[in-house]
């Protein structure tokens, strides 16, 4: 019985691990308007994205001059503000994305002290 | 306020610097009349100073008393935390949001959760804040606290940049902004905020000397407008912030002729039987258990009876035991207080600062507004300070009273040492009116005696009386000076029946005098009627013999006649008869 529940946790485990590394990332990108900091900001977003999430991710940019309200309700204070939703725990990266191994560390992909 | 008016008299079409009031009681006397308006200013302060309830008041103020809406960003406070804290200061955060008059936004940022990639600025800040100051058209705002942001991101140099921006862009709303931020080591805040604000910083202080706290409160800087410049302390309860302004007080109070009476008549008829002057100060001091207690609650009974308020600061015992002690002199202050003229205020000295209880006299003078006012003892104060500290206190709070033209009464304990004229406050040339009531051991006893030691502006009696509590209130005697001796209590009794049984005794002989007078008197006068009455008898006997006479030779007189008739003989009367007759025949 111990020994069942035992194998039982792990293979669910390895069974979630594996999930997450095929899990779909859900990005929105916070934007303001067409800033030389937003266009690049996007640019780069898109651009890591392809490279290192292909596939997928779900990217949604977003112009806070157009809806103030979201600013307030997803706690946008800096601009560019990239915040992902899944997989939980949330995460926000601000900047232009311009610093690709941040970008990494701030999303997951590679661990904080590497 | 010389510079604004120098300003404005040499070119009138520049504008002077528009002032904001904060509707906080103290503040726009201090910033001769509030912040400046369109402008950012800060506040600064360690953590427990009062910055938040600051900038709630000010918002809250503005959005009640001068209708000015107002956003409140919350850099730390969430919004459920930060509407607990206006319930405390008595508002309504939920009915005010949706009357529209205030707005608020939390900002929450955490550094653990971030990540930064390059370059950015706060444009979602200055988003956010502008679609709150536009939801409801605000004319004030509150950060508190921005240099939150310090903490929640590392790029000091943007964030410098983008805080530059902020505070330009914020005067360029035309919005009158509060910013809070924390104190620092060196500079007023912790990161320097004040080079941003330019125009106006406040700073908060939190002290605690000799185990008592005090808030205080400076303003470092005012560009283009002057202001009091000292630290002002203040106070934060249920109704918000109070700030005492020192400065706006003066020696040009007013002053008025009208008398009111003491409350003792004996006392009145020593004060020129007018008592005292309306808006003067009465310091009665004495020794323990001389009636200081009594003689402040015989005034304050007078005032109640008059109609008057009064304001009755007790420090040394609690309400129900003054209103007990007193009733065992006849004077009913219970109905009094039931009736709403009389207020008690009772608090150990110690309880806090000096501000504070100056504080505390300045709030409840102007919630009660009375005409007397009474403080039982002020010596306990020094209990809460230095002798300079006690006095500075004292000064203020007499000149406020007589600004306000209030009757202050207030009691001194001295002690047995020393000189009894003497206060251990050192105020004796504040007070207008002294009394002091002093103890006089003679013969085994101990009396009170009362003196007038000064009545500014009337010729007091000179004279010491005796001070007796009976269950009819206080009574005043004059002392037995008689005979070379002052004496007092029963010796004085013993000399007065004394000198009333002596006084018996001459009277009574008197008496006897004027009565055996007057019997002398009677005897004269039954004398000179016996005399009189003999003398008239022989009056009448003269006359009588008098008439008989003239009866007599009229009687000889005719007997003549008679015989001269019958003789014919008569030469004179018939001679004279016919000349007469011839010379009337002649003329016909």
């Amino acid at each position: 019985m111990q020994l069942n529940r035992g194998i039982t946790s792990t293979e669910e485990f390895e069974k979630a691990v594996a999930l997450r590394d095929r899990a779909t990332y859900v990005f929105r990108l916070y934007v303001t308007g067409m800033t030389p900091k937003s266009t690049l900001a996007i640019a780069n977003v898109r651009k890591l994205c392809e490279k290192h999430l292909a596939d997928r991710y779900e990217l949604k940019v977003i112009d806070i001059y157009q809806q103030p309200e979201l600013a307030r309700a997803e706690q946008v204070i800096a601009t560019p503000t990239l915040i992902r939703k899944q997989p939980l725990p949330l995460r926000r990266l601000i900047g232009d994305m311009s610093d690709e191994a941040r970008f990494l560390v701030g999303i997951d992909l590679k661990p904080r002290n590497s | 306020m010389a510079k604004a008016k120098m300003v404005k008299t040499k070119h009138d079409d520049i504008a002077v610097l528009e002032k904001c009031p904060t509707g906080i009681k103290g503040l726009d006397e201090i910033t001769r009349g509030g912040l400046p308006r369109g402008r950012p200013t800060l506040i600064c302060g360690s953590a427990g100073s009062g910055k938040t309830l600051f900038a709630m008041e000010f918002l809250m103020r503005g959005a009640i008393d001068y209708g000015d809406p107002g956003v409140f960003m919350s850099f730390e406070e969430t919004p459920e935390d930060l509407a607990k804290n206006f319930i405390s200061l008595g508002f309504d955060l939920h009915s005010m949001m949706s009357r529209g008059l205030i707005a608020t936004d939390h900002v929450y940022i955490d550094r653990s959760e971030v990540e930064e990639t390059g370059e950015y600025d706060l444009e979602g800040l200055f988003i956010r804040l502008g679609s709150a100051i536009d939801s409801i058209g605000a004319k004030r705002v509150v950060l508190d606290t921005i240099e939150t942001l310090f903490s929640g991101l590392s790029n000091t140099k943007i964030l410098r940049a983008e805080l530059r921006r902020l505070f330009s862009w914020l005067k360029d709303r035309g919005v009158t902004a509060i910013v809070t931020g924390e104190r620092g080591d060196k500079l007023l805040t912790r990161h320097g905020l004040e080079e941003y604000v330019a125009d106006c910083v406040i700073l908060l202080d939190f002290r605690t000397q000799e185990q008592i706290a005090t808030r205080r409160l400076r303003v470092v800087k005012y560009r283009g407008s002057s202001h009091g410049s000292d630290e002002y302390p203040f106070l934060i309860d249920e109704s918000g912030l109070s700030i005492l302004p020192i400065t706006s007080l003066g020696l040009d109070y007013p002053v008025y002729n009208e008398r009111i009476p003491t409350g003792v008549p004996k006392l009145d008829g020593m004060l020129e039987g007018k008592g005292f002057y309306r808006g003067s100060t009465i310091l009665v001091s004495g020794t323990a258990g001389t009636g200081k207690t009594s003689l402040a609650a015989t005034f304050a009974v007078a005032a109640c009876r008059r109609g008057e308020h009064c304001l009755y600061f007790a420090f040394e015992e609690s309400p129900s035991q003054v209103i007990r002690n007193m009733g065992s002199i006849g004077l009913d202050l219970a109905r009094w207080v039931k009736e709403g003229l009389l207020t008690f205020h009772s608090a150990r000295p110690s309880l806090y600062g000096l501000e504070m209880h100056l504080l505390t006299f300045h709030k409840m003078i102007n919630e009660f507004n009375p005409q007397v006012f009474i403080v039982d003892p002020i010596s306990n104060l020094s209990a809460a300070g230095t002798v300079a500290e006690v006095k500075s206190i004292l000064t203020r709070l007499i000149d406020y009273l007589k600004m306000k033209n209030i009757t202050t009464f207030l009691t001194d304990l001295t002690h047995f040492i020393g000189n009894l004229e003497h206060t251990s406050e050192e105020i004796s040339s504040l007070i207008d009116t002294w009394l002091l009531l002093r103890d006089i051991e003679l013969n085994g006893e101990r009396n009170r005696g009362l003196y007038i030691l000064k009545s500014r502006g009337m010729a007091h009696s000179n004279q010491i009386q005796e001070f007796l509590l009976t269950n009819q209130g206080i009574g005043l005697i004059d002392i037995y000076t008689g005979s070379g001796n002052v004496l007092t209590g029963s010796a004085r009794a013993t000399q007065e029946a004394g000198e009333k049984a002596s006084e018996q005794v001459r009277r009574r002989e008197a008496d006897r005098r004027l009565r055996e007078q007057e019997r002398k008197r009677n005897a004269l006068e039954t004398k000179i009627a016996a005399l009189r009455a003999e003398f008239e008898v022989e009056t009448q006997e003269v006359h009588l013999m008098a008439e008989e006479e003239q009866k007599r030779q009229a009687v000889q007189e005719e007997d003549r006649l008679d015989m001269a008739q019958l003789r014919k003989g008569n030469p004179s009367a018939p001679q004279a008869k016919s000349s007469k007759k011839k010379r009337e025949r002649g003329v016909g």
